[in-house]
């Protein structure tokens, strides 16, 4: 199974970013590739709670995904399941991911780890294992991006 | 009214790309199998005989290898006399790539729009408290 790592530094408090996570005037703030609007958010946050977001993008295009909430722990992590359920990638149609998001408090404010994992398309090892030149390295690098900003 | 495809070769189409990637991860979940590509990378293209030189299994093994590479479509061969040469088809490496860039892309692109958010927030609250 494939997955996607992003970690990224944001000057706000973990309690400020969990928020933003996790409350639908939060999720309608940020969701989605581009300016777009977030056109539904809803969210039950407790184990065993689902969420769904509905958005637009600019092409026009709508899209909605819907999980349920698998673990929750208060400003520090947050592990979903996800499926699209409309305007998704062909190839998860009617898939179960998962999203996992820790939290870390820092100096600064807050170090997110973003993961959405078990992507349908196998190829974990591929990420792991390092060493290989160009391309093929690029390719490893999207399995875990580490862009700190 | 504009013509409409069919949905069934929608659905195929759909399908075949979807095999497509199912191989060329397949392919990849090989270390053998990515140095020989990271090789060709660098070389343009090598014969099956240069390609088994720096590993240590039997040409039949390597032969065996190319195999899955060439069904994956990610590399391609030319023989001339005895000699096969073997030079790598970066199509479907590309497609892979692209659907985990869209995921990339999508996360990415929403993290930041995230950051900004609760940055705002943080700076209020900051503002709240003097």
């Amino acid at each position: 199974m494939t997955s996607l790592t992003l970690v990224r530094r944001i000057r706000a408090r973990p309690s400020i970013v969990f928020d933003a996570l996790t409350t639908p005037d939060g999720i309608a703030q940020w969701w989605g590739p581009d300016a777009g609007p977030v056109l539904l958010a809803e969210t039950d946050v407790r184990i065993g709670g689902r969420f769904r977001v509905r958005f637009r993008m600019l092409d026009g295009t709508e899209h909605e995904s819907t999980g349920e909430y698998l673990e929750v722990v208060e400003s520090k992590r947050l592990v979903m399941s996800w499926q699209w359920t409309s305007g998704g990638e062909p190839e998860e149609d009617g898939e179960e991911s998962r999203i996992e998001i820790d939290l870390k408090s820092t100096d600064t404010g807050t170090e997110i780890t973003f993961t959405h994992a078990r992507l349908r398309t196998e190829a974990s090892r591929v990420s792991h294992e390092r060493g290989w030149a160009g391309a093929l390295e690029k390719l490893g690098r999207l399995f875990s991006t580490e862009r700190i900003a | 009214m504009t013509p409409e495809a069919p949905v069934g070769i929608v659905h195929h189409m759909v399908n075949y790309l979807e095999r497509q990637l199912d191989r060329t991860f397949a392919a990849l979940m090989d270390g053998t199998r990515r140095a020989i590509l990271a090789r060709l990378e660098c070389e343009d293209s090598a014969t099956v005989s240069e390609l088994a030189k720096p590993f240590a299994i039997k040409l039949p093994a390597v032969m065996k290898h190319l195999d899955v590479l060439y069904d994956a479509g990610l590399i391609s061969r030319s023989k001339a006399g005895r000699v096969v040469t073997v030079r790598i088809r970066p199509e479907p490496m590309r497609e892979a790539m692209a659907w985990l860039r869209r995921y990339e892309r999508f996360w990415s692109k929403s993290l930041d729009r995230l950051a900004a958010y609760a940055e705002s927030k943080e700076a209020e609250a900051r503002k709240k408290r003097r």
